[in-house]
């Protein structure tokens, strides 16, 4: 047992490293570098380090080499993504679009449109963004109602989705639709991929109760898109978006904020309760040695994981538990932080909070991280289904006809 | 990265497996608890001609020379089977306590036993109900005779061996307010030694209260005053043996608790079909991974005897206590009214995970020495 690279896995490393050290500054050195004054600047410095990565193969390290790819294993991609966070880069505006879209154009779509549509993908020229989630179907995405109806060799689409990350600056999206309201939810589904920039598409931004916009509405009035534009057959949708969705939670990855036991041991250091410092205090130090041993549990759940990958095995389902261990910690761990501010943890101020306010940012990310990609107990269902085999909860409207299905508003 | 057993590793794990699924089955931890056997000797018997008592055990003195890596597969399979066997007071405590600290007459005079399972061996810490520090210590060792009282000390009814914690006399140099501490080694067979079998809420794993009465008994090597250190050592390496116990435990419970919402039926449907069942088994998998991670780091630091074996055997413990505690009573509660009779096997995992909750320490011990730690190296 240790945690040392294989011989090839070290010499890659050094590969990635070089690299890197060559092309892009460490974090410790980073602090002159100015953050882009603008989304224009932001996605402009993206693209630039995207095609820079595309043009060294450190772009969808694991895609074919033909398709604009790396050639290279899983464990390469890990260690890429190991080394790359080390180092003060532009974040992840592609990783929708390469983590989900462009995957689903490569399972289902035809072939002029994986030559048309992948290379500019890995590359960065375009961006892509992933259109499933409805006002009325968030964790039951079957339920949606988006409506496109064939009109000779098009399709019409009218209806409205929401929680599109990115789509105010994306170029194309993958967009789920109802095709056939005659027949059960999951088998009147089609897949299409949109031009974001048509006119019959509108994004509108909605602003989260952290006061960020990083999600959109986007609504479609009479959206015209060629039966070419589909991905896989009329009433296959659902199936080609379980490719999609298969690949979202590998995406949504285990951020755990950025205040976490060693923050809190300091500010515990600095904070009094009845006058004594609250590092002291039983109830403090058992909640410290708690998220410690979450922390630890994750981490070396990873580590277990990239072990199975290092040795060219699937790994176990044991990954399943990070979203959910690690967005409730997020959340509690920023409660408790500010709970330690006493009176004055109510301030959200970075000059004045501890950790440049941290712990308020994370308790209010959390309420947003708890859900997104899917929810706390939509992931405890997978589990029990998938990884226990206990069985499906019972479902009202599986069998009716769409249109015939108990719906509320 | 190579974070998991190897492949010889993982056979020896199945091969306890079997051994246990054939010869341990819940009828043989039903019996022991019933009759008040002190063990299950025919499952001994068959651990000991496999030569696991042997195993983390010097060849030199008679064991098979492996290391800790072997013991956490043995001790999960142990921890599955809730095994009514004296395998962790022999090996984990009293075999690597001697091992770490005995001089070489000591191990030559006790490993070899220990090894062949000739003998059974325990450590004997606790005064009664509550935590022993050098403080409150009372058993003292003058003179080469040894006097007081230990209770509860699992398997030592059974024990021809103790290592036993005591107070030497005198204070504590380095600590004001504490007493010095040894370690001391007793034969339990000499005379002044008596035993008297305490009730407990596990008696598939019996215990006593020790008594001795100028007894004969030396120090466990050749320091005196080293005995809470060395007790501290001993704890962490048990501590992330019994944590491979916990995981073993958690997912037979888990296991039973998933069999029975599959089979019984409520309202016309699975009971595992609901989500409030299913939640609740989602959650004992998600202790059990969190206890499984954290129990690895531990084996690697035990058998690396790395810089981090404390806060890795204090992680291991107190993850693997909140799983098996958790996993067992969500156990009982899954199976409803059937699971509360005596005729079900839902109390073995119930006692059991709440005897290795205490076994070396409540986990809100573990959880003091682990921030202590933490807090030490935060500020360095």
């Amino acid at each position: 047992m240790d945690f040392n690279d294989t011989t090839e896995e070290a010499a890659y490393r050094a590969q990635v490293r070089a690299w890197l050290d060559k092309n892009a500054t460490r974090k410790e050195n980073a602090r002159d570098i100015a953050p882009p004054k603008d989304l224009k600047e932001m996605i402009a410095q993206s693209k630039a380090w995207q095609a820079k990565k595309a043009d060294a193969g450190y772009a969808c390290i694991t895609w074919p080499k033909e398709w604009g790819g790396g050639g290279g294993t899983t464990i390469n991609n890990v260690i890429y993504g190991q080394e790359e966070s080390k180092y003060a880069v532009p974040g992840g505006i592609f990783a929708i679009g390469l983590g989900m879209c462009i995957p689903t154009v490569m399972s289902w779509g035809p072939d002029e449109a994986k030559q048309r549509f992948v290379k500019p993908a890995v590359r960065g020229d375009e961006i892509w963004c992933q259109l499933f989630s409805e006002p009325a179907g968030g964790s039951d995405v079957a339920g949606l109602r988006t409506k496109a109806e064939k009109d000779g060799d098009d399709w019409v689409i009218n209806g409205q989705k929401v929680w599109t990350s990115g789509a105010h600056f994306c170029d194309y999206g993958i967009l789920l639709t109802r095709t056939d309201p005659n027949v059960p939810k999951h088998k009147g589904l089609t897949m299409f991929w949109i031009d974001m920039k048509d006119p019959a598409v509108e994004v509108r931004p909605i602003k989260q109760m952290s006061g960020g916009a990083e999600f959109n509405e986007v609504f479609f009035t009479n959206l015209r898109v060629k039966d070419s534009q589909r991905l896989g057959g009329v009433g296959d949708g659902w199936k080609v978006a379980l490719t999609t969705l298969m690949n979202e939670r590998l995406a949504v990855g285990g951020s755990q904020g950025n205040a976490d036991t060693d923050e809190l041991i300091r500010l515990a250091r600095d904070t009094d309760i009845a006058g004594e410092p609250a590092i002291r205090h039983g109830g403090v130090r058992e909640r410290i040695a708690d998220w410690y041993v979450q922390a630890q549990g994750l981490k070396f759940t990873r580590f277990r994981t990239l072990t199975a990958l290092s040795k060219g095995e699937t790994p176990g389902p044991e990954s399943s538990i990070s979203k959910i261990v690690a967005a409730k910690k997020m959340q509690d761990l920023g409660s408790f932080g500010m709970d330690l501010q006493d009176m004055g943890g109510v301030i959200r101020d970075r000059k004045i909070s501890p950790e440049e306010g941290a712990y308020t940012e994370q308790w209010i990310g959390a309420a947003g991280y708890r859900i997104a990609g899917g929810t706390d107990e939509i992931l405890r269902n997978i589990v029990a289904e998938r990884v226990l085999g206990l069985p499906q909860d019972i479902r009202v409207d599986k069998d009716l006809p769409f249109n015939q299905a108990p719906k509320g508003k | 990265m190579n974070f998991d057993f190897s492949d010889d590793q993982k056979l020896l794990k199945e091969q306890v497996r079997k051994f246990l699924a054939d010869k341990c089955p819940m009828t043989v931890t039903r019996r022991v608890l019933e009759k008040e056997e002190p063990y299950a000797a025919e499952v001994w018997k068959g651990l000991v001609e496999m030569g696991l008592t042997g195993t983390a055990i010097p060849e030199e003195f008679g064991g098979l020379g492996l290391g800790a890596l072997e013991l956490c597969v043995i001790a999960e399979e142990l921890g599955r089977a809730a095994a009514p066997v004296p395998f962790s007071s022999s090996i984990y405590l009293a075999a690597e306590a001697i091992k770490l600290f005995g001089t070489k007459k000591q191990k030559e005079t006790w490993l070899p036993k220990l090894a062949s399972g000739e003998i059974i061996g325990t450590l004997a810490v606790s005064e009664g109900t509550h935590a022993a520090h050098p403080r409150n210590i009372a058993v003292k060792l003058a003179g080469g005779k040894l006097n007081g009282v230990k209770q509860p000390v699992a398997d030592g009814g059974a024990a021809s061996v103790a290592i036993v914690a005591v107070n030497t006399g005198g204070p504590n140099k380095s600590k004001e307010g504490e007493q010095a501490v040894s370690l001391a080694i007793v034969d339990l067979k000499a005379a002044g030694v008596s035993a008297e079998p305490v009730r407990t809420l596990d008696p598939s794993r019996q215990h006593v209260t020790l008594s001795f009465k100028d007894a004969p008994a030396e120090i466990l090597g050749d320091k005196a005053g080293e005995g809470w250190s060395q007790l501290s050592r001993v704890l962490d390496g048990a501590a992330v043996l019994f944590a491979f116990e916990q995981v073993g435990g958690t997912e037979a419970a888990l296991e039973m608790a998933r069999g029975y919402a599959l089979e019984r039926y409520a309202f016309g449907r699975q009971i595992g079909s609901y989500q409030a069942i299913k939640h609740k088994l989602a959650d004992i998998y998600v202790k059990k991974e969190l206890a499984k991670s954290n129990a690895y780091f531990g084996a690697m630091m035990l058998n690396d005897e790395g810089a981090e074996l404390t806060e890795a055997a204090a992680a291991s413990r107190i993850a693997g206590t909140d799983a098996y505690v958790f996993a067992a009573q969500e156990n009982v509660q899954t199976h409803g009214g059937i699971g509360y009779t005596w005729e079900s096997d839902c109390q073995f995992h119930y006692r059991r995970a709440k005897l290795l909750a205490l076994a070396v320490g409540a986990a809100i011990q573990w959880k003091e020495k682990l921030v202590s730690r933490l807090e030490a190296k935060n500020a360095a």
